[in-house]
């Protein structure tokens, strides 16, 4: 390759982005490690580290964080599944189910947070549904933190919310899979049930791997569902790392519990990537 | 024999449409409940039970969330931020888009799974050292600041749909374009940039959309200058019902109202996966 | 209008040799075809004779001008593209409009020239519409339309009808060679498809390989293909090659072949004589050979194994002693699988093909130029 040939274009048109991802992606997040393992005066510490983890609110943090997954992972990726197998259908009106399905795309956590609050608040809709179906003769405090309900309305909150991003990318998976497979299927004899099973599933294992990833992240740093719904009664990471970057002038330990977010981000990427591997001689 | 199968058809075909009905509705009926406590007047809102199918329409509660303090100058912040991080992703990761759809070279591959994998880049990472900085720099409080940080949130988005935007548009334009007399910059400006605009424009909505949305960050980078949700956010412990429900339904309908006009590109936007 | 001049040209993408090694010269106002299998570097010679590819090495002249190093824009070129590349978010009218937009030319000029396009191609009452409203032959005409309207020195088409189907195949086939008469372009003409080649071209350039493998007039081509592989190519069937084995009788040159015995006239027998080994192939296209009914001195004897009737002639294919021949014959020809049948080479016809190299053995080797 001559150098007067060499295209420098294409180098020039990716510049300016790469350069802002350094700039206001990576160089922060080596400034959040800095912040987590360096004291002020500039040595390295494990200080932050430790009072973390010691924090009382720690370990409640993260096991909400982590039990919000576990609920609401599976939950929402075999909904998502059920509606994206539905668009599959080819339903009469089926434009504008995907519309309604992907409504909640645009919802921010906190209209969310808000929405499902006002559904399980005191005199809310939940109760006054329950009281006009007779069941309740006066309402029921379901936000009532010794209770199990409002981890039960984030978890709803949160279905509601962010299934659909799940959805969307199944569907796009689905409809990048020719149809051709599940009919050869069927016509080998498979029900309805091994084809999606057997056909269907592991062709569209890619669309699956990024859609997991892609929601547990995002759940790893759920937030403004959390405080919207329950206020002080329940905390998680991220809003640990609010805590404790706004109330309590700690940048050193919110960029601590930060970094800790990103382990675990990383973390669960990497399970999913192994146990969802593509082989690169099972893509056509 | 075959009567009976094509009943059994005819009540799966029904139960599938029954089950895709009632998804629907799970979507859309919290979006009515909080729509008619917008609607409904205060002493409504307090007052229990609550009539699903109100009578009465008002708009009390609204003029009380806008008239609050904040709010409207919150509203603006959020207007702007939003559109300044429209307007810097799209100048900046449009031409990457561009790049990573019409050229082949060396590196793209790495470029773009380094983009793939930023996409869900946890923004809590990005808000906490980046507040430090922007305090030394003086940007602290300062819309700026946020919308450089949705930037970096929106960016690898944004470079991915517009290559696949600019994918969709044949090179073969372009190069029609270069052999009938236009320069390069003129092939796509004349060419490839109206073909690619209601893509583009997808794209910025969506941006738009997101950092609309976007409580964390904005919270953690302002003081006075909050965007809407950051207000809402830091007030909604110690505000009454009807600010909160108003709140609520005030972020979420912009944002409704545009995944509308952008609901053609849905598969484009968000269906890109790893492989 | 000009002449365009290619001069060893070399293009490679990683480790394909897409354009090795090319030189042509297609003269002014003359209609040249440039044809051969998918993959060979057709369209990757064209667009570096567009400029849409810098090419590895060579120089690429068009009127006698250098442009090797010039955009696409500079080359005074008009090209059709593979898909016709018609834009879509402009109206026919505009299309056919864009390159004389570009030269700033005046606006009752653009509109005379777009009128006289769109009539010499039959679209001037689809001037208003979008191209997503016309069928794939109408937007085919926008394209030949638009390279037409603008003052290019030469016309370059990509496989411009690869698209349409067989019967609109044929009548723009027959339109655009009317027209091309017409408007005496330069053109380079890519095509894959050799019954395009043979009815459009004043000259076919066969291509393999990135490489030009012959270049003359199309009757040359067929009748005289420079080896193997163009008798192999062009032609439907394709030449037959039988083994032939040169030998002297009584002082006189006889070819064995196919269980008999042929008689080369004196120019071949002259060349065959030169051969160092006595081995030759016998190339010998369906139609060159007379099918009798009785055994004759000159004739071969073959059996009848496959009767194709193709309505104004029938195909009928034939073991010939150890190898299969294909015959063209009259239509009402009768035969019946197993019957036995004399065939008789028309030998002024037959190509005389070197074994080891798969060239002719050419004594008449047309000029290249
Ligand atoms: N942009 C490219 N990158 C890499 N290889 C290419 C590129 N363009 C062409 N090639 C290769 O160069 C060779 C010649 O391609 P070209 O398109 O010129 O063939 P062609 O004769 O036009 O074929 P067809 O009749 O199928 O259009 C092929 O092997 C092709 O794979
Ligand atoms: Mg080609």
């Amino acid at each position: 390759m001559n150098l007067k040939r060499f295209n420098w274009e294409p180098y020039l048109l990716l510049l300016p982005s790469a350069l802002y991802l350094v700039f206001f992606l990576a160089w922060p997040m080596f400034q959040a490690f800095g912040l987590a393992f360096q004291a002020d005066d500039g040595h390295l510490t494990l200080d932050y580290m430790q009072r973390m983890f010691s924090d009382v609110m720690f370990s409640a943090a993260l096991i909400n964080t982590v039990k919000l997954i576990i609920a609401i992972v599976p939950l929402q990726f075999i909904l998502a599944l059920v509606m994206a197998l539905l668009m599959m259908e080819r339903l009469r009106g089926s434009d504008i189910l995907v519309y309604i399905y992907s409504i909640p795309l645009a919802i921010s956590d906190l209209a969310a947070g808000i929405i499902w609050f006002s559904i399980f608040t005191q005199r809310g809709y939940l109760n006054s549904l329950l009281y006009g179906l007779g069941v309740l003769d006066k309402p029921f405090l379901f936000l009532n933190y010794q209770s199990n309900w409002p981890f039960a309305a984030i978890v709803l909150a949160e279905v509601w919310r962010a299934t659909s991003i799940v959805f969307v990318i199944l569907v796009a998976g689905l409809q990048s899979i020719p149809r051709d497979y599940a009919e050869a299927a069927e016509v080998f004899g498979a029900n309805w049930f091994t084809r999606v099973w057997r056909v269907t599933l592991p062709l569209l294992r890619p669309s699956i791997q990024t859609a997991l990833i892609l929601r547990t992240i995002l759940a790893v740093q759920m937030f403004a569902v959390v405080v919207a719904i329950a206020g002080r009664g329940m905390t998680v990471l991220a809003n640990e790392a609010y805590r404790w970057y706004s109330e309590y002038r700690s940048p050193h330990l919110a960029a601590t519990y930060a970094m800790f977010i990103l382990v675990i981000s990383l973390g669960t990427a990497f399970i999913y990537l192994r146990a969802l591997r593509v082989k690169e001689e099972m893509v056509l | 024999m075959k009567r009976k199968t094509s009943y059994s058809r005819l009540v799966v075909r029904g139960l599938v449409y029954l089950v895709a009905v009632l998804i629907a509705l799970w979507i859309l009926i919290p979006i009515y409940l909080i729509t008619i406590a917008a609607f409904s007047p205060k002493d409504v809102i307090y007052s229990w039970p609550k009539s699903l199918f109100p009578q009465t329409i008002s708009l009390e509660t609204l003029k009380f969330f806008v008239s609050a303090q904040y709010v409207l100058p919150s509203l603006r912040n959020s207007v702007v931020v939003a559109l300044l991080t429209l307007v810097i992703s799209l100048v900046i990761g449009a031409p990457a888009g561009y790049a990573l759809a019409r050229y082949i070279f060396r590196g793209k591959d790495i470029f773009r799974i380094m983009i793939l994998s930023t996409r869900a880049f946890p923004i809590v990472i990005l808000s906490i050292p980046l507040a430090v900085t922007f305090m030394k720099w003086g940007l602290y409080d300062n819309l700026i600041s946020v919308a450089i940080l949705h930037v970096a949130m929106a960016l690898p988005t944004t470079i991915l749909v517009t290559s696949s935007v600019f994918v969709g548009v044949s090179k073969e334009l372009e190069e029609a374009a270069t052999v009938f007399g236009c320069s390069r910059v003129q092939a796509f400006t004349r060419v490839a940039l109206p073909l690619a605009l209601p893509g583009l424009a997808a794209s910025a909505i969506f941006t738009f959309v997101l950092s609309w949305n976007e409580v964390f960050a904005a919270t953690i980078l302002t003081l006075q200058n909050r965007t809407l949700p950051a207000r809402l956010f830091i007030q909604l412990a110690a505000s009454p019902l009807p600010f909160r429900f108003a709140g609520g339904f005030f972020i979420l309908i912009p944002a409704i109202t545009f995944m509308f006009f952008i609901r053609r590109y849905l598969f484009s936007l968000w269906g890109i996966t790893l492989k | 209008m000009a002449e365009i001049h290619v001069e060893s040209v070399r293009k490679t993408f990683g480790k394909v040799k897409a354009v090795w090694d090319v030189d042509l010269t297609v003269h002014d106002r003359e209609f040249v075809v440039l044809l051969g299998p998918s993959g060979c570097g057709k369209t990757t010679l064209l667009r570096c004779i567009a400029g849409l590819e810098q090419v590895d090495q060579g120089r690429v002249f068009i009127g006698q001008r250098d442009v090797t190093d010039l955009p696409p824009r500079r080359r005074q070129i008009a090209m059709v593209f593979q898909n016709y590349a018609v834009f879509p978010h402009l109206t026919v009218f505009e299309n056919v409009a864009f390159g004389l937009r570009m030269q700033h030319r005046p606006k009752d000029e653009i509109k005379k020239r777009v009128q006289s396009a769109a009539e010499l191609l039959h679209i001037e009452n689809l001037l208003d519409r979008y191209p997503s409203q016309l069928s794939g032959g109408q937007r085919q005409r926008v394209a030949v339309a638009r390279a037409i309207a603008v003052d290019s020195l030469v016309l370059l088409m990509d496989e411009p009808l690869s698209n349409l189907d067989a019967l609109l195949r044929l009548e723009m086939r027959a339109e655009l060679k009317r027209l091309l008469r017409e408007i005496e372009a330069t053109t380079l003409y890519v095509t894959h498809d050799q019954v395009e080649a043979l009815s459009l071209g004043d000259r076919i350039a066969v291509m393999r390989d990135g490489q030009i493998l012959q270049y003359d007039t199309p009757l040359n081509v067929y009748d005289k293909p420079a080896d193997l592989f163009i008798g192999g190519f062009i032609g439907n069937p394709p030449m037959n090659f039988l083994d032939g084995e040169v030998r002297t009788e009584d002082g006189r040159l006889i070819v064995r072949t196919g269980g008999g015995e042929i008689y080369p006239p004196p120019e071949a027998s002259a060349v065959l004589s030169r051969l160092k080994e006595p081995s030759v192939l016998v190339g010998i296209r369906a139609e060159n050979i007379e099918t009798l009914s009785a055994p004759a001195e000159d004739a071969l004897q073959a059996t009848v194994l496959v009767v194709e009737p193709l309505g104004s002639h029938n195909l009928i294919t034939m073991q010939l002693g150890p190898e299969q021949i294909k015959v063209n014959t009259d239509a009402d020809f009768q035969a019946q699988p197993g019957q036995t049948i004399w065939l008789r080479l028309n030998t002024d016809k037959i190509r005389w093909i070197d074994k080891a190299s798969g060239r002719a053995l050419d004594y008449d080797v047309s000029p290249q130029s």
